[in-house]
């Protein structure tokens, strides 16, 4: 905190507000498996300091990590502020929010061995070649701790800790030409050991499914979207249209829609902050802004933005708590999101399908105009169902489509939820008329 | 790596930084270890609409240390330089985890020891340019297209940074490179009612601003684009007969193959090997595809790899036969083929990993007219969003796309996303042009690393029977 203090005093001799913020991690450990065998241990100790200033009105921004870098933190500032936006709002005088309140640190991060890791990496891996030997798995385990801290010249003060704890897989199963990718990850700010075996059972499900292949027709189809097929899917185009910058700009679709049904009664979608141990919680944001559970969509009505200090001062609101900063300056963005859960049990769904897809994940799908809320690309593991059964994996497919209509009616949600790479909670969505183009037509 | 010495110094030592780093390699048992130390400062501009939202300014020193021992690797990377030899203990550690009934004998592609210094030769250092330049040059872009009509928005976004990199291993080299590296990409956003529309531009150079100069006629184009799209028709998805611009089609190159090209995918997969056997056909006679990190000022371009390894020019498919692959020193003696120099890392956060550098289809001699010549039903595609591969199978997006009717190019489409079997694809590509273009923006993602500077090219290229997603 005393180097901090330095910087903040030495700014404030030539700007009217400051702001440091830092973020050091002492050691994330990495184990990586690759091709079934422990490959490479990495530690990883890193620290960074951002400053914010307003100087004759406008916002100046530099970063500094390393040495050397302390001492330019401030004339990198000043003359950045030159050409900086006008500063809107004022740093916050108190961070309301204790950090006991929101818990994302579990020392139990810290006494898990190297030697452990790599013991968990290679149980993951039995588990998978249990059921396919000659599957070549990419395993990575990862754990770390971070210390993150703010203050600014109005006052506001704060630190907190936080504790990761990661698992991986990615497996690849080649014959002759034919590729399979299967894969899965489990995050959370504590260690779940159990998450291991969660892990290995949908990775296994998945090769379960693959060990046919089968073929679908260009035409429009139902699909179903796993908790995965939702992230790789359709959320970046959410992420984006919920994004107060978008919404400030005019560029959302949603920018009209508050309080306008817009989605499907049976959705609700909130970002929450809060949630004991996730990885994306936080007490308060990276502008000292106390978090929050935050809905976006209730009952599929637009009810809110995801807001920052400087966004929301020019949008005329107030922020959401979403201020963060992914090494550079603060912007809003998601912390987790959390889709409701509905009343369909995956099985009912596939039962219910004469033909149809289940998309697990779809390989650049947000290439296109996401901010026109468009996604598309290749399924890169999907299955086909045919008269209420899964029958195989489908090839050389593509989906395509926009959310806007594809959400604005859904057949059905997914009565299960569950995390998918710490940033959302999702059950599956089962959705009508998606475009699909395969080879051959 | 002045500041560096002299933070060193603060700290109490007072040794040069090569005796330094010898000093912390000795003795640990390993059976290579290396070090890299860098410097980076950086500038970063964004706007979005008419506000020039975020300008900052970033100054990052750090390094890593790689220990080998038994085929199995340590990695420890720092930003605070103190207790050094410690470090490479550590990572020597790291590296002894691995049983060692799994490790195999010591593999590195063995290198003579290099002693050099690289500095790069700019007309026009981006670095050196003050802000108030860059920022009346992005306005007038900027001006340009938020004033055409039925422009909601826009985006700039304009990177410029040097690094100065630091390389020592424990056989004895000893390599300093600086490097310079600029991005600019434009996108204008057309609305009307609810339909939201983009189009885009991506430019690069290894630092030279001039490569950012002057295109205020492209940021016009690029306006008047993103607005011509609102009421285009979106494709009807199937198959098709494709026509890719020099921008695509080097992005295909890049994502269908290049990847594929990486040893570090294959080395250890002996079914792959098996798709990806040398003198294997992969294509037509007309076809050749190349990585040459030697062409100078590419963004992709550099004299040794993050391993220290000299640069070369690498065929990888030559008349439709695959030639060669790209290597670290590692998947080289693995593979008991040559090390290429394409280890390469985003910073020193990471360790080295097998990348490209500037990949590109060499030119062929079909005119553009004969490509469309008899395409009964087909699409032009040009320009790119993105790409992304899964080894055998890619997708691509196009920023731009035009059906092609009668051997015509008829009415605009929506951007289009394009996949395939990287297999059937090339095979597939019956007609390739004189027109070499190389596109210097975007960068490469990989294994967590991105982006990378890279460039990709090729003449504009026509692919039989291409999947177009559509709705």
């Amino acid at each position: 905190m005393e180097h901090l203090m330095e910087v903040l005093r030495s700014a404030r001799k030539v700007a009217e507000q400051a702001e440091v913020f830092s973020v050091s991690s002492p050691d994330s450990i990495g184990i990586q498996f690759e091709a079934n065998e422990l490959k490479q241990v990495q530690t990883k100790e890193s620290s960074s300091t951002a400053l914010r200033i307003f100087k004759e009105g406008r916002i100046g921004f530099a970063t500094a990590s390393g040495g050397g870098g302390l001492e330019a933190l401030v004339d990198m500032a000043v003359e950045t502020s030159q050409f900086g936006s006008p500063a809107s709002f004022r740093f916050p005088p108190r961070f309301h929010r204790d950090y006991l309140e929101v818990p994302i640190f579990d020392p139990k991060v810290e006494e898990i061995a190297m030697e452990r890791m790599v013991e968990i990496g290679k149980e993951l891996i039995a588990k998978i070649r249990g059921h396919t030997p000659d599957i070549l798995c990419d395993v990575q385990v990862t754990k770390g701790t971070s210390s993150i801290s703010l203050i600014n010249s109005q006052g506001g003060e704060g630190r907190y800790n936080s504790s990761f704890f990661g698992l991986s897989l990615e497996g690849i199963l080649v014959r002759d030409t034919d590729m399979l990718f299967v894969g899965d990850s489990e995050s959370s700010c504590r260690p779940d050991f159990s998450g291991i075996d969660d892990l290995a059972d949908r990775v296994i499900w998945q090769l379960e499914m693959a060990k046919k292949k089968a073929a679908v027709s260009t035409k429009l189809l139902p699909v179903i979207f796993t908790p995965n097929g939702v992230v790789s899917a359709l959320l970046s185009p959410l992420v984006l249209a919920f994004n107060g910058k978008s919404v400030l700009e005019g560029a959302s679709p949603l920018k009209d829609k508050l309080g306008e049904q817009v989605f499907d009664k049976k959705l609700s979608l909130w970002d929450d902050a809060t949630i004991a141990y996730g990885v994306g919680s936080y007490p308060f944001d990276d502008e000292g802004v106390s978090s929050q559970r935050l809905p976006l969509v209730t009952n599929g009505v637009v009810m809110n933005f995801l807001y920052d200090l400087q966004t929301a001062a020019l949008a005329g609101t107030q922020s959401t708590g979403n201020g963060q900063r992914a090494g550079g300056f603060p912007r809003p963005d998601i912390s987790s999101l959390i889709l409701s859960r509905g009343d369909v049990s995956f099985q009912a769904m596939v039962e219910d399908m004469k033909e149809g897809l289940i998309v697990e994940q779809v390989m650049g799908a947000d290439q296109g105009n996401i901010l026109g809320g468009d996604f598309g690309g290749n399924v890169l593991l999907g299955f086909k169902v045919e008269n209420g059964e899964i029958v195989g994996r489908v090839k050389d497919t593509m989906i395509a489509g926009n959310v806007y209509q594809v959400l604005k009616e859904l057949l059905g949600i997914g009565q299960e939820a569950r995390w998918v790479g710490g940033i959302l909670q999702t059950p599956p969505l089962y959705c009508s008329g998606i475009s699909v183009a395969t080879k051959g037509n | 790596m002045t500041a560096l010495v002299a933070f060193i110094r603060g700290k109490g030592y007072n040794k040069s930084m090569r005796d330094l780093i010898s000093d912390a390699l000795k003795g640990h048992g390993a059976d290579y270890i290396e070090i890299h130390f860098e410097e980076s400062q950086s500038t970063s501009i964004a706007y979005r609409g008419e506000r020039l939202e975020e300008i900052s300014r970033a100054r990052n020193s750090g390094g890593n240390i790689r220990a080998l021992v038994q085929g199995s690797w340590g990695f420890v990377s720092f930003n605070r330089l103190d207790g050094l030899r410690d470090k490479v203990a550590l990572a020597v550690k790291e590296a002894r985890l691995a049983p060692t009934e799994s490790g195999g004998p010591f593999k590195l592609f063995p290198m003579e020891p290099v002693v050099d210094k690289v500095v790069p030769q700019l007309k026009q250092d981006a670095t050196a340019i003050s802000l108030a330049t860059k920022k009346e040059l992005l306005d007038s872009y900027n001006n340009i297209m938020l004033s055409s009509p039925n422009i909601q928005s826009s985006r700039i976004n304009y990177r410029d940074g040097r690094k100065q990199r630091t390389f020592a291993n424990s056989e004895g080299s000893y390599i300093e490179q600086a490097k310079t590296d600029l991005n600019l990409r434009l996108t204008a956003i057309a609305r009307e009612d609810n339909e939201v529309q983009q189009a885009g531009l991506s430019m690069g150079s290894t630092g030279e601003f001039s490569a950012v100069e002057g295109l205020h006629e492209q940021a016009r184009e690029i306006a008047s684009r993103a607005a011509a799209l609102l009421p285009a028709p979106q494709v009807k998805g199937g198959e098709y007969t494709v026509i890719l611009d020099p921008v695509l089609a080097g992005v295909f190159a890049h994502e269908a193959f290049g990847h594929l090209s990486e040893s570090d995918f294959v080395y250890q997969n002996e079914n792959l090997q098996q798709v990806m056997v040398l003198g294997k056909r992969f294509g037509g006679k007309h076809l050749n595809i190349i990585d040459d990190p030697t062409i100078p000022n590419l963004r992709g371009s550099y004299k040794y790899d993050d391993e220290g390894t000299p640069t070369r020019e690498n065929y990888l498919i030559r008349e439709g036969i695959l030639e060669g692959r790209l290597h670290s020193r590692e998947t080289a003696a693995k593979m008991g083929e040559r090390a290429t120099g394409n280890a390469r890392a985003i910073n020193y956060r990471f360790p080295p990993i097998v990348r490209m550098s500037n990949t590109f289809i060499a030119p062929g001699s079909a005119s553009f007219e004969e490509m469309l010549g008899d395409i009964k039903e087909g699409v032009y595609v040009k320009d790119w969003y993105g790409g992304t591969t899964s080894l055998e199978m890619f997708t691509f997006s196009a920023g731009e796309a035009y059906m092609i009717r009668q051997g015509r190019l008829a009415e605009l489409l929506r951007p289009v996303v394009l996949t395939g079997n990287v297999f059937t694809t090339l095979q597939n590509i019956d007609a390739i042009g004189s027109d070499l273009g190389m596109n210097q923006g975007g960068g490469c993602g990989k294994g967590g690393q991105s982006p990378l500077p890279v460039s990709n090219g090729s003449p504009h290229i026509r692919i039989r029977h291409c999947v177009v997603g559509g709705r």
